[in-house]
């Protein structure tokens, strides 16, 4: 090998280094060490009960309600409120790629809830929706104690998800509708497709990759929701998700062993909803692509 | 017949963006009014308050409690950033300019990373802290907030670096620039742009982070406002004191939303430059 070559690998190798390191020392290690940790029971409170327990703690997991109740409210938590994103995301992508006057004024308007952290949008909300300091009821003419029931929490947990991420979805898929090309669209209003087969037929054939990227990137981050349940709800009246279960058994009960089980299990999830999507959407190739251009 | 039909549209769209802006500002003016309400009065079901005080806001300032988050959340904010940032400078440069074995290797782990679930990591990282020391630290929370945004820092850089004309430095070199000269000069206004998109996107996701900041932290040392606003207690330890929850988020939320109009534009490229582009 040359000089220049195996000089310009060694710089190479030298810059990726630190990234590479400190993404291996707090995300490869750790994932590794939650294994371990799952095959022990391993609880902080009784640390002299520490031993090799195989996979029992799966077992313990697999077979509770909890986990299972969790994995369910965790699925129609995702389902309810991505569908719904994608549904608006894509009016307003539609309204700023429409809108000559104010589309600046929609564009700054959607990227509010973006800079809002999530446990004060949970709290407003939470605030909004409490019989004793909320408007909600006022207006709405109602009496509900929103957070008493199971149905109406989890109404107010996806309206929350929805209100803060949808304009992370309608940047995504503006992003992708900018790229469909005018000409088509003219030539088709020619051959007189209305608007919404233009639409359906043209623009969303087109928009798959992009559809598909913000779909991918929003239900793996509404499947890893906790911050919104925790503060509107702790998980009560059964709205707990399986973060939320998580959390309860590493931090609250310090149960290491146990928690790392329920850790690995939605890590577990987490890898089968990327290899659905990447699958689904034929998204592996276009992305790998991507890098090397 | 046109121009009636051309009015119409007029009017839904002007309604679409009505609805918009309503849709986005309903509850940021709520939590803002709720701040300003006085105590007596944060029962009344009302949106607006009938009258007007700071008692919320001088009561935040009074205690420890809020002033110590404020500032770690900064700290801790701006301490990842930098980090995160520079690190992904040189790996973005190296990704971008570089031919090297391993390039996809660093392309694939950060892609993982970025679908990563961080609940997976806080057991072993909660038991690690205590071990060697960094539970209720600064540090504590920076090496994940820097690790996990190095991803999305690494992709955003990429995006902005392929559009960088690197041939201008041979220019300025050709030109008489010294090598110095050529970079600072000619290289970092070009890619200064995609460096501060990068910047605001990971701040913004340090600033936002609960999960880690209740899980890796104890006390006024390291726990960050999202931790403390969720753990602010009031009169009694089973009431939320909601006006003080109120001016505590409308402090911290009010130089967010000026920073994120500010910098529309770039939050928008950077967000969408990983994400389309591939």
């Amino acid at each position: 090998m040359n000089k220049p070559r195996r000089a310009e690998r060694l710089l190479g190798w030298y810059l990726c280094a630190p990234a590479m390191a400190a993404m291996m020392l707090v995300t490869a290690y750790p994932i590794a060490y939650a294994v371990w940790l799952s095959f022990f029971r391993h609880d902080l409170r009784f640390p002299e009960q520490n031993q090799f327990v195989g996979l029992a703690n799966y077992a313990i997991v697999l077979t509770s309600d909890v986990w299972w109740q969790a994995l369910g409210n965790t699925l129609i938590i995702t389902v309810c409120s991505v569908s719904m994103e994608l549904v608006l995301g894509m009016l307003f992508a539609l309204l700023m790629h429409r809108v000559v006057f104010g589309r600046r004024l929609v564009r700054t308007a959607t990227l509010i809830p973006y800079g809002i952290i999530t446990v004060i949008a949970a709290l407003a909300w939470k605030f909004a929706f409490d019989p004793a300091t909320g408007f909600i009821n006022a207006v709405l003419g109602f009496d509900q104690s929103w957070f008493t029931r199971r149905w109406s929490a989890f109404l107010v947990i996806i309206l929350t998800e929805i209100w803060k991420t949808t304009p992370f979805m309608s940047l995504l898929l503006l992003a992708g509708l900018t790229l469909v090309p005018r000409d088509i669209l003219k030539a088709a209003q020619v051959d007189g497709a209305n608007a919404w087969q233009r639409f359906t037929r043209i623009t969303l054939p087109l928009m798959k990759q992009a559809i598909g990227v913000a779909l991918l990137f929003r239900t793996l981050d509404a499947f890893r929701i906790f911050d919104t349940v925790f503060v509107q709800t702790r998980g009560a009246q059964n709205t707990e998700s399986v973060s939320i279960v998580g959390y309860n058994a590493l931090i609250a009960r310090l149960n290491l062993g146990l928690g790392s089980a329920v850790s690995v299990l939605i890590f577990l999830c987490v890898l089968l909803i990327a290899a659905f999507y990447l699958h689904g959407f034929q998204m592996a190739r276009s992305l790998s692509r991507g890098q090397h251009q | 017949m046109s121009g009636q039909r051309d009015f119409m549209q007029k009017i839904f769209w002007g309604a679409s963006t009505l609805v918009t802006i309503v849709y986005a500002i309903i509850p940021v003016v709520w939590i803002i009014s709720l701040s300003f309400k006085r105590n007596v009065d944060l029962s009344d079901n009302r949106f607006f308050p009938q009258r007007i005080t700071l008692e919320n806001y001088y009561a935040i300032f009074q205690d420890a409690q809020f002033p110590a988050a404020l500032y770690n959340s900064l700290a801790i904010g701006l301490i990842s950033t930098a980090l995160a940032v520079i690190l992904a400078t040189f790996a973005a440069y190296a990704i971008v300019r570089l031919r090297f074995p391993g390039k996809n290797l660093v392309l694939a782990s950060s892609l993982a990373i970025a679908m990563f679930p961080p609940i997976s990591i806080i057991g072993p990282l909660f038991n690690m802290w205590r071990t060697i020391g960094l539970f209720d630290t600064w540090a504590g929370l920076i090496l994940p907030y820097m690790t996990l945004t190095l991803p999305l820092a690494i992709w955003t850089l990429s995006a902005f670096f392929r559009e960088v004309p690197w041939d201008l430095e041979k220019a300025a070199r050709v030109d008489g620039a010294t090598p110095f000269q050529a970079f600072r000069l000619v290289i970092v206004p070009l890619a200064a742009p995609g460096i501060f998109t990068a910047a605001i996107l990971v701040f913004i996701f340090a600033w936002n982070d609960f999960l880690f900041a209740i899980s890796l932290t104890s006390t006024n040392n390291a726990r960050t406002v999202p931790a403390a606003i969720a753990f602010f207690t009031g009169s009694s330890r089973f009431e939320q004191p909601t006006g003080s929850i109120a001016a505590a988020s409308v402090v911290v939320t009010a130089p967010m939303i000026a920073l994120v109009l500010l910098f529309q534009k770039r939050i928008v490229a950077g967000l969408t430059a990983g994400a389309v582009k591939g």
